[in-house]
């Protein structure tokens, strides 16, 4: 019998030795080396997680497209840098006229685009006109507030706003403010044309994207020559890839129990920031029970949140009570508003006739959701609710079910926008339901008035939400970052969605 | 025989117009909708409605079949939904790959199999006859994902001898092809080669039991004589069989093992497509499948004919 195996095991040596021998004189031809054989590697590999779609977020949702492309190839006029401030970017600084409804921005000369056209203030108008006829994509409203774009000179532009609106300013460092040429639009889903340091080499769909520095660009170079990003559906197969030298880093590890092994290694580097995205527990605020605020209020009481987080992440992540972050500038913790505490919970029940409640929870087939739901079940079923967990497959039958037809209970989404308060309170038509009659004016009024207005009026949105339990928040995900111990540049945190890599470079 | 190539073809025909509209019409069953997917957690019904229009979900049902089942007619399968990219080359070229890993790991395993499994029958009294039926028997129960990481454990990981994952079109740098094949084909060779060993073991065992192989030996023949020269040629037609059916099944089955080793096959793609409701990538890829499984079909027809001079004359 052992002689009989022999041709499986033979062939597969054959096949092992020849193509070591193969592989040795090809060496380095493909993705980039460590530090090992002398030389400084001129690029690097990045795996990442959730791969873009196409390469259109004007008319294409998901974080992953803006991920890729904002900051590389795509510039504003403004970025939001590690800290959560607003920086400049294209502009090279702005003005904010005394009733706060005009900013001239002063523009950056010598900039180009990577099909070689020049950027002026007419790109800024092009741009920015844009978005209001060609967007197909509810990011579009942000540009509402906008009366006209005039240009003043080749590097200056006037933007009038409709009302003053403190919010704007951030908005357009996200992708909303993305700079084209009007010679760069033709085929957005394929070929990105941008001011960024990188122009987007090759696209594989569902693979890889290819990045190349440009040598005219404006600005600073990245200390790399080419950058690919390359996707992969499992987190497993990523730190495999890390381990045997395929890729340089991780840009986001979804998997925290398996850092353990890079955590011991000299070889690697891990860095743990926070990010955007918050594992938020939506409560149907529509429907019975969960119109009722005391049973909302029930939850959260029955929740020891730091036990979920452990369970869940490994401990990783950081508590918060709502979707404002600790970079936001009006982020103030409110955790201590609804503390674990069953036996408060089951009073509120009792007082609100709702012991021995029955409901479902509609978790989507994600693996944050997954890890949350038995745990999140278990402290329900301690005060007295009996959870059932509805599978439902992410993102077509979630989006379908729990988001356009509101058609659930509650549910767990990772909801990964920036500065989205707003977005999903200041709405009662949105999925969760809640009434923002409070909320709305104050909101209003917190947008038009100055920057320390506009701080404290959305502290006091923040508070509204958390007091109506509007909703709830189980932790705010962690933004890990795995990579070779000699690569560095990549950013910490994770606080819009742009994964900026032009600081990358190898020591 | 031509009349036999005939009724092959007229259900070739028949086969695919049927799946055609089966496929078209599940796709419209489940739910989700891809509009609303590629705009996601901030769709208002303006955009929805805008969004359909562009991919054309808003047409009556019975366009939207004719407006594809037209384009395939030309060859053309249309364009993605989300990618915004022409469909058939990704197909193509994700077949291709497929084709590769699956086309490899049958060789493989039919190199190992036929032996393994005649010699299985030929001593199945003897020790090394019921070790083999055993181990084989082992061998189809180990699911091919875990034979897939265990192998990226121990030679990837571990000792560091081979890449964990990952794929290298052969064109663009041979080598790290190979080395890049060798794991996956591994694991997938291995669950075949147990499975296709059983086959053929059990293929012979019933082949030495005839009578025309007892003839064969009283006139003389030692028992491997009568089985290599009279016994194989039977027994390959169950084996042919069974190995036509495992490519084709295997094509999309390979799935598993292409997500362990992250390889862009059609098994992933059409996984990532099912996953955003990218209708028409989806019937693309099934169709490909039917049409792969039905040319396999007449294939193994073939081969017999060739094997066996007794189906010549039956039609």
């Amino acid at each position: 019998m052992r002689r009989r195996k022999s041709p499986l095991l033979f062939t597969a040596a054959v096949l092992a030795a020849g193509s070591l021998l193969l592989a040795g004189c090809s060496a380095g031809s493909t993705s980039s080396k460590g530090s090992s054989d002398g030389k400084t590697p001129t690029t690097a590999t990045i795996a990442l997680t959730g791969t873009p779609t196409n390469l259109d977020f004007t008319t294409t949702a998901g974080s992953a497209i803006p991920q890729a492309l904002m900051s590389n190839v795509y510039e504003g006029l403004v970025e939001v840098n590690q800290e959560g401030d607003v920086v400049p970017l294209l502009a090279k600084d702005w003005k904010l006229s005394d009733d706060r409804k005009t900013y001239t921005f002063n523009l950056q000369d010598g900039v180009t685009f990577s099909n070689g056209d020049a950027f002026t203030a007419k790109d800024v108008k092009f741009s920015f006109d844009r978005v209001k006829s060609d967007w197909v994509s509810s990011l579009k409203a942000k540009m509402d507030v906008v009366d006209n774009v005039e240009v003043i000179s080749d590097t200056e532009v006037a933007v009038h706003l409709k009302q003053p609106s403190n919010a704007w300013l951030f908005n357009i460092a996200t992708p909303v403010g993305a700079i084209f040429s009007p010679n760069g639009v033709s085929d957005l889903a394929n070929s990105p044309v941008g001011t960024g340091p990188y122009a987007v080499e090759k696209w594989t769909p569902n693979e890889s994207i290819v990045l190349k520095t440009r040598d005219d660009y404006w600005g600073k170079k990245p200390g790399v020559k080419q950058v690919t990003l390359k996707y992969f559906a499992d987190a497993t197969a990523t730190t495999n890839a890390l381990q045997t030298g395929d890729v340089d880093a991780i840009a986001n590890l979804q998997a925290p129990e398996l850092l353990s092994s890079f955590e011991s290694n000299d070889k690697f580097q891990v860095i743990t920031g926070t990010s955007s995205g918050e594992v938020t527990l939506s409560m149907n605020n529509k429907t019975a029970p969960f119109n009722d605020k005391r049973v909302r209020q029930a939850v959260l009481y029955a929740l020891d949140k730091q036990a979920i987080m452990d369970t869940a992440w490994n401990g990783y992540g950081t508590l918060t009570s709502t979707l404002v972050t600790p970079t936001d500038p009006y982020y103030e913790d409110l955790n201590k508003v609804y503390p674990y505490d069953p036996a408060k919970a089951k009073e509120l029940l009792k007082e609100a006739g709702a012991e021995n409640l029955n409901i479902t929870y509609t978790v989507p087939t994600r693996p944050y959701a997954q890890a949350v739901s038995e745990i999140v079940v278990s402290q329900l079923k301690d005060v007295g609710i009996n959870v059932t967990i509805k599978s439902s497959e992410f993102p077509a039958v979630w989006l379908d079910d729990v988001f356009t037809k509101h058609d659930y209970q509650m549910t767990t989404v990772l909801a990964v926008e920036a500065r989205d308060l707003l977005t999903v309170f200041n709405d009662p038509n949105y999925y969760i339901g809640y009434d923002n009659s409070v909320i709305a004016p104050i909101a209003a009024e917190a947008d038009a008035a100055d920057e320390a207005g506009y701080v404290a009026g959305m502290k006091k949105v923040a508070r509204q939400v958390v007091d109506d339990a509007a909703s709830g928040v189980l932790f705010l995900f962690p933004n890990i970052v795995v990579a070779k111990a000699d690569l560095q540049g990549l950013p910490k945190n994770a606080i819009v969605e742009s994964l900026n890599l032009t600081d990358l470079s190898w020591k | 025989m031509g009349i036999r190539i005939l009724i092959n073809l007229t259900r070739f025909i028949v086969t695919y117009l049927v799946a055609t509209i089966v496929v078209f019409l599940f796709m419209r069953l489940i739910p989700g909708d891809p509009a609303q997917i590629a705009l996601g957690v901030n769709a208002t019904p303006e955009l929805l409605a805008e969004k359909q229009k562009e991919f054309g979900t808003d047409q009556p049902l019975i366009v939207q079949y004719f407006d594809w089942a037209g384009g395939i007619l030309r060859g053309d399968f249309g364009t993605s939904y989300l990618t915004q990219t022409d469909i058939s080359p990704m197909v193509s070229d994700r077949l291709q790959v497929s084709l590769i890993l699956v086309l490899t790991a049958m060789v493989v395993a039919l190199a190992v199999a036929i032996p393994l499994g005649t010699w299985a029958a030929v001593k199945h009294r003897n020790f090394s006859g019921v070790a083999i039926g055993v181990g084989s028997q082992i061998g189809v129960a180990i699911p091919g994902f875990l034979a897939g990481i265990l192998l990226v454990m121990v030679f990837a990981v571990g000792l560091g001898w081979l890449p964990a994952n990952g794929w290298t079109p052969p064109s663009e740098d041979f080598g790290d092809f190979l080395r890049r094949l060798i794991l996956p084909v591994v694991a997938l060779a291995s669950v075949q080669g147990a499975i296709l060993t059983r086959y053929v073991r059990s293929a012979v065992l019933e082949v030495m039991s005839e009578d025309y192989l007892r003839t064969a030996r009283a006139k003389g023949l030692s028992k491997t004589g009568a089985l290599v020269k009279h016994g194989l040629r039977n027994a390959a037609i169950p084996v042919i069989t069974v190995t036509g059916v495992q490519i084709a099944a295997l094509i999309i089955g390979a799935v598993v093992i292409e997500r362990v080793f992250v390889i862009p096959g059609l098994g992933s793609m059409l996984l990532d497509a099912v996953g955003n409701r990218d209708l028409l990538t989806v019937q693309s890829v099934v169709m490909v499948l039917v049409a792969i499984t039905l040319i396999l079909n007449l294939i193994v027809d073939v081969l017999y004919t060739v094997i066996d001079p007794r189906m010549r004359r039956s039609a």
